[in-house]
């Protein structure tokens, strides 16, 4: 005799059975003393890690080199933030695709970032009394895009050859025009202290909005290599990863299984591709109980008869 | 007043309706289901207490603003406390989930009760994320680096900014959990109308007489 | 940071496992198999009975 097909589905109805004493404000109760204990022995065994936050300062102090070449590339307009797209600004041919849709463009332009303007001339500029700055400034931004782009490849070039005597950039002889001493100024501005604060509140007093001076650090390898060491990268699973041996958010296990698989660990849109895969999954998820087979699994799955397994023990061998 | 009268107002109709739907014994039952017997069902409600304890200690965090926890002892101690139930939250969540999948408990018109309870573990990874990007320390700075670059990519990132903490911090204290509390409220009220769902029917014994009570599989 | 210390001290880099692509922390691990185990504890353990009425 067929297992379930002949049972008739009264799932809704009423429970004519037996009943028993159940006390759930008690049980509510005891479910907090128990969660509150049990959290409370957690932080006296482990605590919370607290990895202070790095500082374009701190950059530029423990790496100039990286910072000094992260800062030519953000004044020539080749960086990874230069060429982002929206929502920072317009790049041609920029932003991921799914399906040939760029769905990056579509908010356009919110929070618009020159990073050779942001990140490096305006700071420049706020530096008071330096006559040779404001004059190398000048020169930079008068010249013809081809004689600044000729300067700043040049001083990329020979970035390998830099010494940091005094933690600031001394390249040797070349033909760098007033790159040289711009950057020379913008690194002694940003092992001042001073770059966080110009990029931080240069358009107003009172800001929370962190923008400009993380996407600077971002662009940067010393940034990268501090996530690294912490296994925090993308290919390292770190999205479910927490600084320390902490657990971290274990329950973004299948958003950052993605990245660690092909095609998505090589696409250059894996990150909308993904979000497209787990709105999909999320969505299957909410919808469970409305899609035929998967809503049949858990009655041939048969874990029910375990949980149940005293009810089914009364009603299939009886008294 | 009659109940005739009462039901021509709109106060006296909602409060039919939810005295119908919700009857005080049907609210706070003090007798479940025999089936209601294991392990598995007391998840839930831990995952109410953990809940309390994240918004408890999240208050005492809230007070005392965003930088007090990496200035004081007393403020780590609370951090603590809100990162830990946040970890013993999604633990005994998930078990409730499992549990509830494996039950089949949207059955009997109780989908909307699985729907609202998907949404919140969705909602609340979102507050989670909100949370860890309003630490104001390194791991909340790479968080923000890598989280953008998920959210530009679908074109969200020019609204919910990651690197905004202002915006961040006021969707973590108070923009989401307020849905996250709304949610739970809901898919509480919906288990208490619906009842706990019952087993999946029983496998007829070859010459089971149809009048014994305790086989009707309800 | 005066005063309040854990136990375990948790701050130095975690272990991995690694197995091909797979790598995760010795952190998640574990909170992964205790899930898995408290479930299946959760199913099998006696639950105390309660007075039944018919």
């Amino acid at each position: 005799m067929s297992a379930f097909a002949s049972a008739p589905a009264d799932d809704d109805r009423e429970w004519q059975g037996d009943y028993v004493r159940y006390d759930l404000v008690k049980e509510f109760v005891v479910a907090l003393v128990v969660i509150t204990a049990l959290t409370v022995l957690l932080v006296v065994l482990f605590s919370s890690p607290d990895d202070p936050p790095v500082t374009i300062q701190q950059w530029a102090r423990a790496d100039p080199g990286d910072f000094v070449a992260t800062a030519v590339t953000d004044l020539d307009g080749t960086s990874e933030v230069a060429t982002y797209g929206p929502p920072y600004n317009n790049v041609p041919g920029a932003g991921q695709k799914v399906f040939g849709v760029n769905t990056q463009t579509w908010p356009g332009v919110h929070y618009r970032i020159d990073t050779a303007r942001d990140f490096v001339l305006d700071p420049l500029h706020s530096i008071p009394g330096n006559a040779a700055l404001k004059r190398a400034l000048a020169s930079y931004q008068t010249a013809p895009a081809r004689q600044q782009s000729r300067w700043t490849s040049a001083y990329s070039a020979a970035l390998k050859h830099a010494r940091y005597p005094d933690g600031l950039p001394k390249l040797p002889p070349g033909h760098y025009g007033p790159v040289a001493p711009m950057m020379s100024s913008l690194a002694g501005l940003a092992e001042s202290g001073g770059l966080d604060g110009a990029l931080l509140t240069s358009s107003q007093f009172y800001q929370t909005n962190y923008t400009k001076p993380l996407l600077f650090l971002s662009g940067g390898a010393f940034f990268e290599s501090r996530a690294d060491a912490q296994h925090l990268l993308g290919n390292q699973w770190g999205m479910m990863n927490e600084t320390g041996s902490y657990p971290g958010q274990v329950w973004l296990w299948l958003y950052t299984f993605w990245y660690q698989i092909s095609p998505f660990n090589t696409s250059e849109n894996a990150d909308a591709q993904i979000w497209v895969i787990m709105a999909v999954l999320s969505l299957a998820f909410v919808c469970v109980p409305f899609i035929p087979g998967l809503r049949s699994v858990p009655r041939y799955l048969g874990v029910h008869r375990l949980i149940w397994r005293d009810h089914y023990r009364r009603v299939e061998e009886g008294p | 007043m009659s109940t005739e009268q009462a039901s021509r107002s709109w106060t006296g109709w909602i409060r039919q309706r939810a005295v119908r739907a919700l009857p005080p014994e049907k609210l706070l039952p003090d007798r479940q289901p025999a089936y209601v017997a294991s392990w598995i069902y007391v998840f839930g409600v831990a995952t109410i207490a953990a809940l309390i304890v994240i918004v408890a200690s999240g208050v005492i965090l809230g007070l005392k603003g965003p930088a007090w926890w990496h200035v004081s002892s007393v403020g780590r101690f609370f951090n603590s406390v809100h990162l830990w139930a946040v970890e013993v939250f999604f633990f005994v969540m998930v078990v409730h989930l499992w549990g509830k999948f494996f039950m089949g408990a949207w059955r009997g018109g109780r989908s909307r009760t699985w729907v609202t309870g998907a949404v919140i573990f969705l909602v609340a990874i979102g507050t989670a994320f909100t949370g860890y990007l309003s630490q104001q320390n390194f791991d909340s700075q790479w968080i923000a680096s890598e989280g953008k670059d998920g959210l530009n990519a679908v074109g969200v990132g020019a609204y919910f900014n990651v690197a905004d903490f202002g915006q961040m911090y006021t969707f973590h204290i108070f923009l989401l959990p307020a849905v996250v509390v709304a949610l739970v409220v809901w898919h509480v009220l919906l288990v208490r109308r619906h009842g706990v769902v019952p087993p999946y029917p029983a496998r007829r014994r070859e010459a089971a007489p149809a009048t014994d009570q305790g086989a009707r599989s309800k | 940071m005066p005063g309040f210390a854990s136990l375990i001290d948790l701050n130095s880099p975690a272990h991995y496992v690694h197995w091909h692509f797979f790598q995760m922390s010795v952190a998640n691990i574990l909170v992964i198999a205790l899930m898995i185990l408290v479930f299946i504890a959760a199913i099998l353990l006696p639950f105390p009975g309660r007075g039944r009425e018919s």
